[in-house]
């Protein structure tokens, strides 16, 4: 038997946009056990819902994460109000709802530009990230932020989108499919990124249950988890149905992504057909008092988000629980027996998002 | 134009941010913004560096890989502490865990706010990097020492 040794591999890594460390225990070039460490981003952000007004907290919220951001808030407003019982407006939920999938077609598009990355096919992440600057490019136009909206409140949210945008979103939608189809081509046909992620990573399907994997990871596994299916914001109206792959490989959770890209682009067309008239934002007044865990899918999984009141302005404790997170003792089962140089393959194929996972 | 000016080589490091910042200073390097046309090379490697862009208010944990970086990095050599996390520590100033600001760990040279920085007012912010690295490289030359 050869000697084992421990390579570290992080915090500061060329494939890593965020610092996660990991001790890599190799056999020669075969990867025995990886031993993850985390840290490196926890700001404590959850405290200071003690400091803070539970209607600021919103802008605390969409920053947990600069990616799952408007997600992020969305779900927190929808935990307070919950608790607070506020009659949300329904052209509000659709709002939320066509901005979130807007977000997850962002995020998709980047996590492949960074995955292609991650096998070293450079012209490929190029063109995701040029594609994803037509998404930011409407966030912007209709929120003002390019990663970091800010529009949600408690009650609804704070811009609305004038029927003319919307036909302009749409027709710009229609003029991006094809060009998607383009892109997720390469992914699916071409035989260098087949080589690089077919059986590559493995995580069985009763693994990915009892490990807790959630989102894109369990889905690429063939189990058929997806919280918007639960009919959240405006999901009840629209037809969801989410997108299962059974290979459960490197390969599969790409695919599940590539094609999660074009139940979002239907999921807003529909979205906008279906619209209702009316308010965006009802006024909300006193505090809350109760406690309610609210579940949203983010481009990476299934997020919570917990909150508990007790009358105050500040609310007793806000916890969240990421989809990183509960990802990542699937990317540990992933990571034991595979080579060296396919680390950072797998480790992007959880499309990790360490400023979520720690806050 | 020396050769620093023309080919600037960049590491970036995520200290605690949220990484809004980061994913725009990659945005940075990509088609619609391409600083790669200006000889702008994004390195991981602390050795080739010459400017260190860095975003996030600097936890406990990170202040060591920072420190080790920005020790790492040859001189001359100019810090851009991107967003208004790394510039004061931002929203998350009173956060138990964040230092408030890079430069509670290592000088900074130029300051880029926002929230998110825009990828205009990052490359903005690298561009007057280039100057001071110029600044810094003559005198290094003169013998005037190294900051």
């Amino acid at each position: 038997m050869s000697k084992q040794i421990v390579l570290p591999f992080g915090p500061q890594h060329p494939v890593l946009p965020e610092p996660i460390h990991l001790d890599l225990v190799l056999e020669d070039e075969r990867v025995i056990e990886a031993v993850p460490s985390i840290g490196y981003v926890h700001r404590g952000l959850e405290k200071l819902v003690e400091k803070r007004d539970y209607k600021d907290y919103v802008f605390i919220a969409e920053r947990i994460c600069g990616i799952c951001s408007f997600i992020h808030s969305a779900t927190y407003c929808h935990a307070v109000e919950t608790v607070m019982e506020v009659e949300v407006p329904r052209r509000a939920e659709y709002l939320r709802t066509i901005w979130s999938e807007y977000s997850r077609l962002h995020s998709h598009l980047l996590w492949l530009g960074c995955f292609a990355d991650s096998m070293g096919y450079e012209n490929l992440f190029m063109n995701s990230w040029r594609l994803r600057e037509k998404i930011l490019d409407v966030l912007e136009r209709t929120t003002g932020g390019r990663v970091i909206q800010g529009v949600c409140r408690v009650g609804g949210v704070s811009r609305d989108i004038p029927p003319e945008e919307l036909a302009r979103m749409s027709r710009e939608l229609a003029g991006l499919r094809p060009e998607l189809r383009e892109l997720t081509r390469v992914f699916e046909e071409d035989i260098t990124v087949q080589t690089r992620t077919k059986r590559i990573g493995l995580l069985p399907k009763d693994a990915a249950w009892d490990l807790g994997a959630v989102g894109p990871v369990c889905r690429g596994s063939g189990i058929s988890s997806d919280m918007r299916s639960t009919g959240y914001a405006a999901y009840d109206d629209l037809d969801f149905k989410p997108v299962v792959k059974s290979d459960g490989d490197c390969y599969a959770r790409c695919l599940v992504r590539a094609e999660e890209m074009f139940s979002s682009i239907s999921l807003i067309e529909k979205a906008i057909d279906r619209i209702p008239g009316g308010d965006v934002l009802v006024p909300v007044k006193g505090n809350p008092s109760g406690e309610f865990y609210a579940r949203a899918e983010q481009p990476r999984g299934e997020v919570i988000h917990y909150v508990k009141a007790n009358g105050k302005k500040n609310l007793q404790r806000h916890r969240v629980r990421t989809p990183t997170l509960a990802n990542v003792p699937a990317l540990v089962k992933m990571l034991a027996g595979c080579e060296l140089a396919d680390v950072p393959v797998i480790v992007l194929t959880i499309d990790p998002c360490i400023g979520c996972m720690e806050r | 134009m020396s050769y620093l000016q023309k080919s600037p080589w960049i590491i970036h490091y995520d200290a605690s941010s949220c990484n809004g910042c980061d994913i725009e200073v990659l945005a940075c390097l990509t088609p619609l913004y391409d600083v790669e046309r200006f000889g702008i090379l994004n390195t991981g490697n602390p050795k080739h560096a010459d400017i260190f862009v860095i975003t996030g208010g600097v936890n406990e944990m990170n202040k060591e890989v920072v420190r080790n970086i920005y020790e790492q990095m040859p001189h001359p050599k100019v810090v851009v502490a991107v967003g208004i996390c790394a510039c004061s520590g931002g929203v998350f100033r009173e956060c138990y865990n964040i230092s408030g600001g890079v430069n509670t760990v290592i000088p900074v040279d130029i300051y880029v706010p926002g929230c998110a920085a825009r990828p205009e007012s990052i490359i903005d912010g690298i561009v007057q990097a280039l100057g001071v690295l110029e600044k810094k490289k003559t005198a290094m030359l003169r013998g005037e020492g190294i900051a």
